[in-house]
């Protein structure tokens, strides 16, 4: 069974955390993963920097650009993560825009991804129609779960769609907007996580975009099952660097 | 038709819609209506009346006989140059200004580069009296100081892209973000036939109005409707795609695309995408772009911002890989010359986007009998300060 639907199952609101792959330095990567996860992180999604993120905020921007600078690359990220298994086993998912994997070939990019043991893949810009006809089979031969974002906009219809396409969990934007955008939730967003919880899924929902301290993690895992927080990580590892990361997970939860 | 976008966008290999899920509503709305809407009599009406009255539509086409002389062809300029605000930008923006307020919309977004579309969107929200905004990057605030200054004057806040290279690219993205960030009330008014379907279409079909005159006047001027070849420079390819619309599936009538070769191809700075670029995603569609190996996106270079794009709309990559268009890349220096050369021999000075298309004639011989109709997308107004600089005024 795949890490992402073991974890899944397990009883209780589960934290996921992502962060740009090559930021602050290069060779953070394997670093950061590892005390993300000893400090109680269930899950990671380890940002693939592109040059042009056209759904990310300012935050995840600069850190791309940053890692980008650093020499960040497809290979050389699967080069820090070949070793990555022996230490860590939370979930790992790989988050990344579609021209870059496009690039390496996506059949390989897959295989790659499962000699390394990634379990999941989230590319924001590749849309549910063309991932259902013409690369399900191969994320599914090579082992990966594919995940799909809803928005407050996203049609009931659609969302049962994407339900049907999906085999892990939904991951749940909370708010109009751009990664990082929001600094709390108000009553629209309350109505859109009840909204979605009456649906009655059958991927459990993780909550993303605006989820920064441990308000917005209670608010948000109030009806979904977790939350990912992004941005407000990121801000946290350009201001403290990457040993602290620690204290930035206990204030969450 | 062979070379229409299919229903899912695709012009063979290249198209389609690989836009985040925040951008889903707002593309799936314009996706499903815009043809209904473009087709209504009502909508037509309008969008021909402003063409007429507020553009100054039909654009001559007019017979260059001193070029024609000097090439020893037959040459025929569509003077775009002569629309309300000097481009073909504005068949464009008038088009689309129409739709969002079919759509209810009430905010306008765009991006610009040399600030043509720019000035075009903002021209038109004034007439229609909708808020408009502008990202430009903030490196092409500096270098297009006079159009900045005409889109506030126009009333349209002009926002810097500071992300990125910060410039075209980049300016798009920070219009498709504002779009996620404003997905109810807000239409983006793309400038180029480039962009997730239905825009690549959508644009081309308000352009193509381009060829449909040209066939009706060369039919005036010539007897005939088809030229034996179309010229236009191609960035995006928006003027480009209107020239050649009515005559895609006409295979007596030659294709000719220009991209700015810059400083030459192979010298590390050039925008000439069609040798340069590899498949990808680039702006929501899957066209040539120029990338690196690793799949990042790269800056493009010409001296002319128009041209300045490291993508080109997925109708042209399909016109270069069937081989439908012939592409040809012109240098800075070839198409400064051809500018100086149309400004002396004609009385015309052209944007300096236009002098690529120009300068056709060092790469590809005519004959003496072809008529060859040659797309003069711009006047050169705005590019002043770079042939003043080039050629020491």
């Amino acid at each position: 069974m795949n890490r992402i639907n073991q974890k899944l199952e397990e009883d209780k609101k589960l934290l996921s955390i992502y962060f740009t792959a090559g930021y602050p330095s290069l060779n953070d990567t394997a670093q950061v993963i590892e005390d993300l996860e000893k400090s109680g992180v269930d899950m990671i999604e380890i940002g693939l920097p592109f040059s042009d993120p056209l759904a990310d905020g300012p935050t995840i921007q600069e850190s791309s650009t940053a890692a980008l600078k650093n020499g960040m690359t497809t290979n050389v990220l699967f080069e820090q993560l070949k070793d990555i298994r022996k230490s860590v086993h939370i979930p790992l998912i790989i988050m990344g825009y579609f021209n870059p994997m496009m690039q390496y070939g996506v059949e390989a990019f897959c295989a790659k991804c499962q000699e390394i043991g990634i379990d999941g893949l989230i590319i924001p810009d590749l849309p549910v129609a063309e991932y259902h006809e013409h690369y399900q089979e191969t994320f599914e031969k090579y082992g990966l779960i594919n995940v799909f974002l809803i928005t407050p906009q996203t049609s009931d219809e659609r969302i049962r769609f994407i339900d049907s396409v999906s085999n892990g969990f939904i991951y749940m934007v909370s708010s109009a907007s751009t990664t990082g955008a929001q600094s709390e939730f108000g009553d629209t967003q309350k109505q859109y996580f009840d909204r979605i919880d009456a649906l009655q899924l059958k991927n459990p929902q993780i909550v993303g975009f605006g989820i920064s301290n441990n308000e917005t993690f209670r608010q948000a895992t109030q009806t979904a099952k977790g939350a990912i927080i992004g941005s407000a990580f990121i801000k946290h590892l350009t201001n403290k660097g990457v040993d602290t990361i620690d204290s930035f997970i206990k204030e969450i939860r | 038709m062979k070379y229409q976008a299919n229903e899912k966008g695709y012009y063979g290999d290249f198209g389609g819609a690989y836009i985040p899920e925040m951008l889903y509503p707002n593309v799936e709305e314009l996706r499903t209506t815009y043809l209904d809407i473009m087709n209504e009599p009502s909508f037509k009406e309008e969008f021909n009346q402003l063409l007429k009255d507020y553009v100054g539509r039909p654009s001559p086409l007019y017979y260059a006989k001193r070029l024609s002389e000097k090439h020893n062809t037959k040459v025929y300029l569509k003077r775009e140059d002569l629309n309300h605000t000097g481009a073909h930008k504005v068949n464009n923006t008038i088009g689309q200004i129409l739709v969002a307020k079919k759509l209810g919309k009430n905010r306008i977004i765009a991006e610009t580069g040399a600030g043509q579309h720019g000035v075009a969107t903002a021209t038109v929200c004034a007439l229609m009296g909708i808020e408009c905004i502008v990202y430009m990057g903030e490196i092409d605030i500096k270098r297009q100081a006079p159009n900045v200054a005409r889109m506030k004057m126009l009333g349209a806040e002009v926002r810097p892209a500071k992300s990125g290279s910060k410039t075209l690219k980049d300016a798009t993205n920070e219009a498709i973000r504002d779009w996620i960030n404003n997905p109810v009330d807000t239409h983006y008014i793309i400038g180029s036939a480039i962009g997730p379907h239905p825009y690549p279409d959508m644009v081309t079909r308000f352009q193509s109005i381009i060829s449909e005159e040209i066939k009706w006047q060369l039919k005036e001027k010539e007897g005939r409707e088809n030229p034996d070849y179309v010229v236009a420079c191609i960035g995006g390819g928006s003027n480009a795609a209107g020239t050649y619309y009515h005559f895609l599936d006409e295979p007596d009538v030659g294709i000719i695309a220009v991209e700015a070769a810059g400083k030459g191809v192979n010298s590390g700075e050039s925008a000439a995408t069609s040798q340069l670029g590899k498949e990808g995603i680039i702006h929501g569609c899957r066209t040539l772009l120029m990338q690196t190996p690793d799949g990042q996106i790269t800056e493009p270079y010409s001296i002319s911002a128009g041209l300045d794009y490291p993508g080109v709309g997925p109708l042209h990559s399909h016109l270069y890989k069937t081989g439908r268009g012939e592409f040809y890349s012109v240098t800075d220096d070839d198409a400064m010359t051809a500018g100086l050369e149309l400004s002396q021999l004609e009385g015309i000075i052209p944007a300096i986007e236009t002098s690529h298309a120009l300068a056709i004639f060092n790469d590809k011989k005519f004959k003496a009998d072809d008529i060859v109709v040659i797309s003069l997308s711009g006047r050169g107004d705005k590019d002043l300060n770079t042939y003043i600089d080039y050629f020491k005024l």
